[in-house]
């Protein structure tokens, strides 16, 4: 059946936008819930009771984007099946296994935790409500382990196989699902990104504390942890993005080669464009400064090695097409007589290209039918876009290396006890609490974007796996999402506003005037 | 190794267990969320009910997105047909979820009598429509639903959002609403303070009343006008996922499956003696009346379900591409692993779930939320 193009280009929308939306909160939950995990763990290791009052101002906000992030969270659940539906079907098998495990292992921790972080304070010991706080932190990192443990396999599918039988993909090997490489990788890089998230926005809002000389212990001690924890968890992002940039040279070298613009395979060890103009239609980067020597050591972990071009890469994909045509045939030849010896070799031959024929369903119905430029335009759709690939890239990365230097500064400024010395260094540390956000969408736009025209890598073409609903009713529920999330957006600013406005002082938390009788919630 | 066949049963039940688990735990959070209104006559006595479920609800919440990643790792089709197809009703309740998190957490963060009354508003209605949906969608499922997969297993659906709107599905969707109306106001009678405690109480025995009548109903109509299904010849339970390898007759009763294991009569049964258990236990003990409205809300389930063996979601459209246990789950491997993992991780879920009730119990006062919040 033919595939509803507008379907697809709404559905994705949808997806993009829903994502990103809800990573604008997922990040601040799994970094700022370690904050509030080291505050509580001086506060009973000393017995100060400034620390206790950190944790309950820095909750405060923390509940809020909490909520956001869950209530966002359940679409991204739902919405594998609402409209990608033949996708579940396709993957569920693979797919669905570390989604269901994330909601037992993790989320069922953190949302049953989360009650009693913020209304257990009176309820019970000091010690357990430490141990409260250190699980809920822990719930949070590990749903982030399994989301990507899922992700990771739509980006290098391994231990699955195609079955003829049931039409779909199905678990070979759990322990290679799990143990994916990239998964590795993603989780480590995308929780550290969480990390500098989290520091900076206690950095930053304790900045403009004490630019306006308000809370000022308070302040600075909050700074002094988010400087520490920020340094350690911008070396690793960076340090652990080098990682994740070689896993993707090995596993998905298309998306490589358009983060890199390098449109030809070049004599190794590549060089590195750090700026330039992607121009698509002449396939050239125009104005290239290029630094030799550092795209191979990225992308290869040697000097030896070459890495492929896009031209070349198009060409692979051009020799694939053939053999998943072939794999196409064999399973169709299956379907009639699943004991077809000839049939069955033939498809275990080319079963890793099958995907590459399920390209050609966007130009004809029937792969085997294609046309040499049926095939050409398939081979061609497999480039990503260039150009966004290629500054949202350079940015993020640029982000990071920024990340390093603050928070360096900052656990330097924090050691001498300095922090409030100078004002140009408050308003810098205050106006650099956007680009956190700034690098983490940009980084999943390099992860998902960069992965089209495939929903799971050489698997599954993303068109194909959109659900048989009408456009009109993808437009209904985008037009939902847009209205209220929109309104919630409106509102979480007002109210994270509203307390950061208050503060410590105004909301009674801290200096304490009269006995504890706020609860944090 | 447990055989493809068993592990398909298990699973069958576990998918079962999760979902009487959401109805049972998210359930009362509806229930209370639905009454707010009702119960809470004033900003104070709503605090009082909104108290009682806000260290709770979360977590029960997740019963339901851990039913929903279950169905999708140990029943992928039954996920992809049914979100999909039900598309606008799913997205109802979608919206439902979204809201219910911030209503909870943004509700006291502004000091303003219309604010809090807007999200009272949000919290009743997604409350309300979520147990509605729940109710509806059930019904559909003795109805059948209209899809049919084509060669490559692609499902198209054919039918809109009113199409669901059938008048016994509707019926379903009034014995869901008042089925966790009272187990709400069963949780309300526990947890809040006196007074609204028995504003619950009353509540409670008239929405077991009417959820018991219209229960009544529900079976009789099942049982004298709506045509089961069943798989023509012998089934194949162990064979490959793949619906269309079977043949299915329409035309005979969903309560064939109850003739054939007589032990199934233990749900409808137990769901009519909890509901009389209710009536005589609310009043006087609450905790034991909020154990019979949990047995309620939790045989009801199983007794639909166990009418329906084993089909899962029957397609009126085209009955072969129905699906049922024997022919829709996820592969032996990934059965088997996800048993295993949850044999593990569930026990431990509900060790620290019941830590957490002992933490937070005890009555909800009036005085008490008048001294934590200043009245909101």
């Amino acid at each position: 059946m033919i595939i509803d193009t507008d379907v697809v280009t709404l559905s994705r929308l949808q997806f993009a936008l829903t994502a990103l939306y809800h990573f604008l909160f997922v990040p601040l939950t799994l970094g700022l819930v370690w904050m509030l995990a080291i505050m509580e763990s001086i506060y009973v290791m000393t017995g100060r009771e400034v620390w206790k009052r950190m944790v309950q101002f820095w909750g405060v906000l923390f509940g809020i984007n909490f909520a956001m992030g869950v209530a966002t969270g359940v679409t991204m659940e739902f919405q594998f099946g609402m409209n990608w539906a033949y996708y579940s079907h396709y993957v569920g098998d693979v797919f669905g296994a570390p989604l269901a495990i994330e909601g037992l292992m993790a989320f069922f921790l953190e949302a049953t935790l989360v009650g009693v972080f913020f209304m257990g304070w009176e309820r019970i010991s000091r010690i357990k409500h430490l141990l409260v706080t250190w699980f809920l932190a822990l719930g949070t990192s590990l749903s982030a382990l399994w989301i990507l443990v899922a992700n990771a396999w739509m980006q290098h599918p391994v231990g699955a196989a195609f079955n003829p039988q049931t039409m779909r993909m199905e678990v070979t090997s759990f322990s290679d699902v799990l143990f994916n490489p990239v998964a590795q990788d993603k989780f480590v890089h995308t929780v550290s990104a969480g990390y500098v998230m989290g520091a900076m926005f206690v950095l930053s809002i304790s900045a403009w504390y004490l630019l306006r000389g308000r809370n000022v212990d308070f302040a600075k001690r909050s700074m002094t942890v988010a400087a520490s924890f920020g340094l350690a968890a911008a070396l690793s992002v960076v340090v652990l993005g080098d990682a994740s940039g070689y896993t993707v040279s090995l596993n998905q070298k298309m998306k490589m080669a358009a983060i890199e613009a390098m449109w030809h395979t070049e004599p190794a060890p590549a060089s590195f464009t750090l700026v330039g103009i992607p121009d698509v239609q002449q396939r050239t980067t125009h104005f290239a400064v290029k630094i030799p020597w550092v795209m191979g050591l990225i992308g290869t972990h040697s000097t030896d090695q070459t890495m492929p071009g896009i031209a070349e890469l198009v060409d692979t994909a051009k020799d694939r097409i053939g053999n998943g045509i072939q794999a196409y045939d064999a399973m169709l030849m299956l379907r009639q007589d699943k004991d077809n010896a000839q049939a069955k070799a033939t498809l275990a031959a080319h079963d890793q290209d099958l995907g590459y024929a399920l390209l050609l369903k966007k130009y004809v119905d029937d792969p085997r039918q294609a046309t040499l430029a049926d095939i050409q335009q398939a081979a061609d759709s497999t480039i990503p876009n260039v150009p966004v690939l290629f500054w949202s890239f350079r940015i993020m990365v640029g982000c990071g290396f920024y990340f390093i230097a603050l928070f360096a500064f900052s656990f330097w400024k924090a050691s001498k006890r300095q922090l409030d010395s100078q004002r140009w260094y408050l308003r810098l540390a205050l106006w650099s609490l956007p680009l956190p956000w700034l690098a983490v969408e940009l980084g999943w736009i390099v992860a998902e974007y960069g992965r089209q025209p495939w929903a799971i890598e050489g698997v599954l073409p993303t068109a194909l796996g959109v659900s048989s609903v009408s456009a009109g009713q993808v437009l209904t529920s985008l037009g939902g999402f847009v209205l209220f999330y929109t309104a919630l957006a409106i509102v979480d600013v007002m109210l994270i506003r509203k307390f950061i406005r208050k503060g410590p002082d105004g909301l009674g938390i801290w200096p304490p005037i009269v006995p504890p009788t706020v609860t944090a919630h | 190794m447990l055989d493809y066949t068993t592990l398909r049963v298990i699973w069958w039940a576990l998918l079962g267990t999760l979902l009487i688990g959401f109805a049972i735990m998210d359930g009362f959070d509806f229930g209370v969320a639905g009454l707010l209104k009702v119960l809470g006559r004033d900003n104070e006595e709503r605090l009082v009910l909104l108290e009682g479920i806000e260290p709770t609800w979360e977590g029960n919440q997740v019963w339901f997105i851990l039913a929903g990643g279950a169905t999708f790792a140990a029943w992928p089709m039954l996920y992809a047909v049914s979100f999909s197809g039900m598309y606008l009703a799913i997205a109802l309740v979608l919206l439902a979820f979204i809201l219910r998190p911030v209503g909870f957490n943004f509700r006291g963060k502004i000091h303003d009598p219309r604010w809090a009354s807007l999200w009272d508003w949000v919290l009743t209605g997604s409350g309300v429509v979520v147990m509605l949906i729940a109710g509806v969608a059930f019904g559909n499922l003795f109805l059948g639903v209209p899809f049919q997969f084509d060669d490559d297993l692609r499902m198209s659906w054919h039918g809109g959002f009113f199409e669901l709107l059938h008048p016994f599905a509707l019926l379903c969707g009034l014995v869901s609403l008042s089925m966790l109306l009272a187990h709400g106001a069963c949780w309300a009678a526990l947890k809040a303070d006196h007074a609204i405690a028995a504003r619950a109480v009353k509540i409670s025995r008239w929405m077991t009343l009417i959820y018991a009548v219209l229960y009544v109903l529900a079976g009789v109509w099942v049982a004298y006008d709506l045509p089961g299904y069943a798989i023509a010849g012998p089934a194949l339970t162990d064979g490959a996922s793949n619906p269309l390898c079977k043949q299915v007759a329409v035309g005979g009763s969903w309560f064939a499956s109850y003739m054939l294991y007589p032990w199934f009569w233990i749900a409808p049964v137990l769901a009519l003696v909890s509901a009389v258990g209710v009536q005589a236990l609310i009043g006087r003990r609450s905790v034991a009346g909020f154990i019979a409205s949990s047995l309620m809300v939790g045989s009801t389930i199983a007794s639909a379900g166990f009418a329906l063996f084993p089909f899962l979601l029957p397609s009126s459209l085209d009955p072969r591409s129905s699906l049922t246990v024997w022919d829709a789950s996820s592969s032996h491997g990934t059965l088997q692993l996800m048993l295993i993992v949850t044999a593990v991780l569930l026990p431990i879920v509900m060790l620290y779930t019941s830590w957490v009730y002992r933490v937070m119990r005890g009555r909800v006062t009036l005085e008490q939320v008048r001294k934590v919040h200043g009245g909101y």
